[in-house]
C-alpha cells in the first residue's frame, strides 16, 4: 500500500481527477506558488522602476529636461544639471570600450578559433574567470597605487598637468574590468561559427586569416556587438573603481586627462550628504538615467543574441 | 584582377596569428599586476592580530579587521536569506514554463535586474529599508546584495534544470509521485551542483560588492551580528582604508584585500570542485 | 489532507527535520538574528559627519568606550552627511563644521542644538620639492581657488615669498567632493576676503567650484595633495601634519603672517560667543588668531523624545556631551586641535542642560 496516497477520488461527474495526498499539496497549489516565485520576480522590478521614478520626481518637475542638458551642478544654489556626468560617463566608458577591444576581439579570436581547446585554452579561460571575479573596490584601489603614477609619469612626459587621476585613468581600470565581458560573447559566437563555411572557405585556398577576417568576423559580427554592448552596460554602472580614481571634478572635462566624475561616481560620493530633498532627488534622478540606460543596452544586447541564436 | 603573392598573404597570416596571441596574452599582466601587488603588499600584514583583532583609531599601530570579515559572513548570510529560497522557486519556474506570458516577463525581469548599477541597488535600500527603519542596519545591506544575487540564483537554477532530462521528471511522476515531490526531491537534487554553483558564484559576486552598502550597512568600527545595526565589511574596509591618506591604513587595505581576493577565488575553485564532483551525467 | 499552503509549509518543515545539514545552515542565521534583536536593548549610539574632527572623535569614543562600556559609532562621511542623517533621524548626533543653514533647520523640523566640542585650523597645504615654508595672503590664496593664478612661480606668489625658489609647476587644486564643514569654513573664509569669490562661488558645505579634484574628505583631499606634485588643498591640521605635508603661513586681518597652532586658533576661538555657539571665526580680529579657524559641533535635537528613542538612549547622548566638553577636552591638544576655552564650555553646558525629553531636562 502505498502510503502517499490517502485517496483518490475519481469523481464520476466531474472531468478532472483531483489527487490528494496526505503530506504535500496538490499540483494546483504548488504551481500557484512557482507562479507566485515568478510574479515576485516581476513585481520587484516594476517596484525598483517606480520606487525611483517617485524619489526623483521634485527633481524632474523642477528641472524637467534641462536635468539632462543643464550643465551646472551647484547644490548651493539648487542647480542641478547632469551633463558633466552624462558626459563624464560616456568619455570613460567608451573610451574603456574602445580599449579593451583591442585585447578582448583577439582573446575573443584566440578561444574561438586557435585554441579551442587544451591546456592554452583553459589557462586563458582561467585568468578571464579570475579578472572577472575580481571586486571592483580592488579593482579602484590597484588603479589608485599602481595606474595613477603611471599615468601621472606620462602625463609629465607630455606636458599635461600631472594629476594622475582623470578620465583617462578610469577608462584604463574600466577597460581591464569588462575585457571578460566583451570577449565571452565574442569567444562563443566565432567558436559556433558552422565549419562547413570554414573549410569551404579553407579549400579556396584562404589563409587562416583571411578566413577569419571574410568569413568568421562577418558571420559572428552581431554577437561581437551584443558582447560590447553588455560591455558598455556594465562600465557605465560601474561605481568604485571609478570613483577611486577618476579626480570627481563636477565639471565638463576638457580633455581626456581631465578630473571629471561620473553619474554613478557622484551618487556614491554625495548620497549620504545630499542636505535638501531637492538635491537627494537629484541624485536619485541620475540613478534613474541610469537605471534606464543600462536597461536599454543590456536589453539590446539580449534581443541580438536571441536573434543569432534563432537565426541558426 | 591584382595579385597579392601568396608569400604575402603567409606571411600576412603568420603576423595575424602571431599578434592576436600576444594581444590576447598581454590581458595576463593587469592580472597578474593585481594579484602580484597585493600578495606582496598584503600577506605580510596578515598575521592572527590582523584577523582577530578590531580596528584603532587614526594613528594608533595595530588594529585589524575582524569585523570586517565577520561583517562580510553575515550579510552573505543575510543575502542568502533573501536570495535563495525565492531564487530557487523562481528557476524553477522558469524551467517548467518555458512558453507562457508570465515567464516571458519574469525572464526579462530578471536579465533587466541583472544589469542594474549596485549603486541603484543601494539607492533602492536605502529608500525601502533605511528611511522607514529609520537607521542604517546589516538589514538593508542584506537586501540590497540578496537582490544582486538574485539573478544569479536564478539563472544557474534554471540552466541546470534545463539539462535535467524530462524522462525523469515523467519517469517519477508516472511513480506516482505528486508534482511538488518530484520537483523538490527528484529534480532539484540532480540538479544540485548546478544551483550550488551558482549560489557560490552569486555569493563571490556580492562578498566584493561595495557601493551598495555605502548608504545602507553603513560601516561600523565594533563588532556586530544584530541586523538591526550598521555593520561593517571587507569592502567598505578597503575602501575606507585605500582612499585615506595613512600609510598604515593603506597597509591595512592590502592585507584587507588579500583575504577578501582569497575569498573569492577560494569559492570559485570550490565552485569547480562542486561542479566536478556533484554533477549528475545524463 | 490538506489541499493547501499550510499543508506544503508542514511538509517543507518535516523535509528540514529530516536533512540536519540543511536544517542547521538555514535556520542557524535566522535564530540568531532573532537572538541578537533582543541586544537591541544594549544602548549604542550612532553618529555621522563631520571628517574635520574625524581623529579627535575617534580617540575620545574610543577612551569613553574603554572606561563607560558604551559603544559609539562615528562613521565620518561629511558635514553635510552629518546634517543630513540627523535630519532624516539615521543617525543619533551629527558632526558638523557648518552651522546648520535656515533652509537646513526648516527640513529637520525642530530645533536643532550646536554643541561646541573643540576649534581647529583649516591649513592650505602643499606638495613641492624641498618641502619650502610659505606664506600667502588671502588674495592669493582665493584667486588660486579661483582658477587665476596657475603657476606656482606666478609673480603674486613669488612677490610675497622672496628666498624660495618656486618652480615653473602648475598649481593642482584640491578640494572637497563631499559636502563638507571643513569646505563652508575655507569658503566662508574666501567669501570674506575675496568680493569676486563671494560673487562667483560663495560660502557653503558643497560649492560649484571653479576648477581643481575632488577628495572625498579631508583624508581623500590630503591623499591627492600628498600625491600630486604641486598639489594644494585645503584640509584641517591634524591631517597634513599626521601626513608630514607642508603648510602655509597666512596672513590675517590685521597684517600678521600667522602660523595654524594651538595657540593661534585658540586666540582666533577667543571672540564674543554667542549663547548658541553658532559663530564664524574665519578672518579674525585677533592679532595673533589665525585666519581660517573653526569650532567644530555636535548637532542634536533639543527635544530627544522622537521615532521611539528609549529615555535612557538620550540620557547616554547627553553624558557623552558633557564628558566629550570636560574630561574629554584633555584629548585634544595632543592631536592639535585647540580646546573649548572657559567660556565656551559655560556656553556648551548651558546647551546640553537645555536637552529635554519629553520636555524635561535630560541633565540639570
Amino acid at each position: 500500500m502505498n502510503p502517499a496516497i490517502a485517496d483518490v477520488a475519481v469523481p464520476t461527474d466531474r472531468p478532472q481527477i483531483t489527487l490528494r495526498y496526505k503530506w504535500g499539496v496538490s499540483e494546483a497549489s504548488f504551481r500557484k506558488l512557482l507562479y507566485l516565485a515568478g510574479l515576485t520576480l516581476l513585481i520587484l522590478l516594476l517596484a525598483i522602476f517606480f520606487s525611483l521614478v517617485i524619489a526623483s520626481l521634485p527633481a524632474l518637475r523642477q528641472f524637467g529636461f534641462s536635468f539632462l542638458i543643464g550643465k551646472t551642478w551647484d547644490p548651493v544654489r539648487g542647480e542641478f544639471g547632469a551633463l558633466a556626468f552624462l558626459v563624464g560617463t560616456l568619455m570613460s566608458s567608451f573610451m574603456a570600450l574602445f580599449i579593451s577591444l583591442i585585447f578582448s576581439l583577439p582573446i575573443s579570436i584566440s578561444l574561438g578559433e586557435y585554441f579551442r581547446e587544451g591546456n592554452a585554452s583553459t589557462f586563458m579561460k582561467s585568468v578571464i574567470e579570475l579578472l572577472a571575479g575580481i571586486p571592483s573596490v580592488i579593482y579602484g584601489f590597484w588603479g589608485l597605487f599602481l595606474l595613477v603614477p603611471m599615468v601621472r609619469a606620462l602625463e609629465t612626459a607630455l606636458g599635461v598637468s600631472p594629476q594622475g587621476v582623470g578620465i583617462f585613468t578610469s577608462s584604463l581600470v574600466l577597460a581591464v574590468m569588462i575585457i571578460p565581458y566583451a570577449s565571452s560573447i565574442g569567444t562563443e559566437v566565432i567558436s559556433l561559427v558552422p565549419s562547413d563555411l570554414k573549410e569551404a572557405a579553407l579549400s579556396l585556398g584562404a589563409t587562416r586569416f583571411e578566413v577569419i577576417r571574410k568569413v568568421i568576423l562577418p558571420y559572428a559580427y552581431s554577437g561581437i556587438f551584443a558582447g560590447v554592448l553588455l560591455a558598455l552596460g556594465r562600465a557605465l554602472g560601474e561605481t568604485m573603481a571609478v570613483t577611486m580614481v577618476i579626480g570627481n571634478s563636477n565639471f565638463l572635462p576638457k580633455s581626456i586627462f581631465s578630473p571629471g566624475n561620473t553619474m554613478a561616481s557622484v551618487i556614491a560620493n554625495e548620497f549620504t550628504e545630499a542636505t535638501g530633498s531637492l538635491y537627494l532627488a537629484s541624485l536619485i534622478g541620475l540613478a534613474l538615467v541610469l537605471f534606464i540606460v543600462t536597461t536599454i543596452i543590456n536589453v539590446l544586447g539580449k534581443l541580438i543574441i536571441q536573434k543569432m541564436s534563432t537565426r541558426k | 584582377m591584382p595579385e597579392i603573392s601568396i608569400h604575402r598573404r603567409i606571411w600576412a597570416d603568420k603576423l595575424f596569428k602571431a599578434l592576436v596571441i600576444v594581444l590576447s596574452l598581454s590581458s595576463i599582466v593587469p592580472m597578474f599586476l593585481i594579484l602580484f601587488m597585493i600578495t606582496q603588499n598584503g600577506i605580510s600584514v596578515i598575521d592572527w592580530q590582523f584577523l582577530s583583532h578590531l580596528p584603532k583609531p587614526v594613528g594608533e599601530a595595530g588594529g585589524g579587521i575582524s569585523n570586517a570579515i565577520l561583517g562580510t559572513l553575515w550579510l552573505i548570510g543575510l543575502s542568502f536569506l533573501f536570495s535563495v529560497p525565492l531564487g530557487i522557486f523562481a528557476g524553477i519556474f522558469l524551467s517548467e514554463y518555458k512558453g507562457g506570458k508570465l515567464a516571458y516577463l519574469t525572464r526579462l525581469s530578471i536579465e533587466i535586474l541583472q544589469g542594474i548599477p549596485s549603486i541603484v541597488i543601494g539607492i533602492i535600500a536605502y529608500v525601502w529599508v533605511v528611511m522607514p527603519m529609520g537607521s542604517f542596519s546589516a538589514l538593508s545591506g542584506g537586501v540590497a546584495l540578496g537582490i544582486m544575487m538574485l539573478p544569479v540564483v536564478i539563472m544557474a537554477t534554471e540552466e541546470t534544470l534545463k539539462l535535467v532530462p524530462d524522462s525523469l521528471r515523467e519517469a517519477s511522476l508516472a511513480l506516482g509521485v505528486p508534482y511538488s515531490r518530484t520537483i523538490m526531491k527528484v529534480i532539484l537534487p540532480a540538479g544540485l551542483s548546478g544551483i550550488v554553483s551558482g549560489i557560490l558564484l552569486g555569493i563571490a559576486r556580492v562578498a566584493g560588492e561595495t557601493a551598495p552598502l555605502l548608504f545602507t550597512a553603513f560601516g561600523s568600527p565594533f563588532m556586530n551580528l544584530n541586523i538591526l545595526k550598521p555593520i561593517n565589511s571587507l569592502p567598505l574596509t578597503i575602501f575606507n582604508y585605500a582612499t585615506s591618506p595613512y600609510p598604515d591604513w593603506h597597509t591595512l587595505a592590502w592585507g584587507a584585500s588579500f583575504v577578501l581576493i582569497a575569498f573569492v577565488l577560494g569559492l570559485n575553485l570550490i565552485t569547480k570542485w562542486v561542479t566536478r564532483k556533484w554533477k549528475v551525467q545524463f | 489532507m490538506e489541499d493547501n499552503l499550510k499543508g506544503f509549509i508542514k511538509y517543507l518543515v518535516r523535509g528540514f527535520r529530516m536533512k540536519k545539514g540543511l536544517n542547521f545552515v538555514l535556520l542557524f542565521p535566522i535564530l540568531f538574528s532573532l537572538c541578537s534583536s533582543g541586544f537591541a536593548a544594549e544602548v549604542e549610539l550612532i553618529g555621522a559627519g563631520a571628517t574635520f574632527p574625524y581623529p579627535l572623535y575617534s580617540k575620545m569614543f574610543d577612551v569613553y568606550n574603554k572606561e563607560q562600556g558604551l559603544k559609539i559609532n562615528y562613521q565620518s562621511i561629511g558635514s553635510g552627511g552629518g546634517i543630513r542623517q540627523l535630519t532624516n533621524k539615521t543617525v543619533d548626533f551629527g558632526g558638523s563644521d557648518a552651522i546648520m543653514s535656515e533652509k537646513d533647520l526648516k527640513e529637520a523640523g525642530a530645533p536643532v542644538l550646536h554643541i561646541p566640542t573643540c576649534a581647529g585650523a583649516v591649513v592650505v597645504s602643499y606638495n613641492l620639492a624641498g618641502d619650502p615654508q610659505l606664506k600667502f595672503t588671502p588674495d592669493v590664496i582665493a584667486d588660486i581657488f579661483l582658477g587665476k593664478i596657475k603657476k606656482w612661480n606666478d609673480p603674486r606668489i613669488t612677490a610675497i615669498n622672496s628666498g624660495v625658489k618656486l618652480p615653473d609647476t602648475d598649481i593642482t587644486v584640491v578640494h572637497r567632493s563631499d559636502g563638507s564643514g571643513t569646505t563652508n569654513i575655507f569658503s566662508s573664509y574666501l567669501s570674506k576676503v575675496s568680493p569676486e569669490w563671494k560673487e562667483k562661488v560663495g560660502a557653503g558645505p558643497s560649492l560649484s567650484w571653479p576648477a581643481g579634484l575632488g577628495g572625498k574628505g579631508n583624508p581623500g583631499v590630503a591623499g591627492m595633495v600628498k600625491q600630486t606634485p604641486g598639489g594644494f588643498g585645503y584640509v584641517e591640521l591634524i591631517y597634513a601634519l599626521q601626513n608630514k605635508m607642508s603648510y602655509g603661513t597666512i596672513k590675517n586681518k590685521k597684517g600678521n603672517f600667522v602660523k595654524p597652532t594651538i595657540a593661534s586658533t585658540s586666540l582666533a576661538a577667543n571672540t564674543a560667543l554667542p549663547d548658541d555657539m553658532k559663530v564664524d571665526l574665519t578672518d579674525t580680529d585677533a592679532t595673533e588668531g589665525y585666519p581660517i579657524s573653526g569650532f567644530t559641533w555636535i548637532l542634536v535635537y533639543k527635544e530627544q523624545n522622537y521615532a521611539d528613542k528609549p529615555e535612557e538612549k538620550a540620557k547616554a547622548l547627553v553624558n557623552l556631551l558633557w564628558w566629550m566638553t570636560h574630561e574629554g577636552q584633555k584629548y585634544a591638544e595632543p592631536l592639535h586641535y585647540a580646546p573649548l576655552s572657559k567660556a565656551a564650555v559655560g556656553k556648551a553646558e548651558n546647551l546640553i542642560k537645555s536637552v529635554t525629553f519629553k520636555e524635561k531636562p535630560i541633565r540639570k
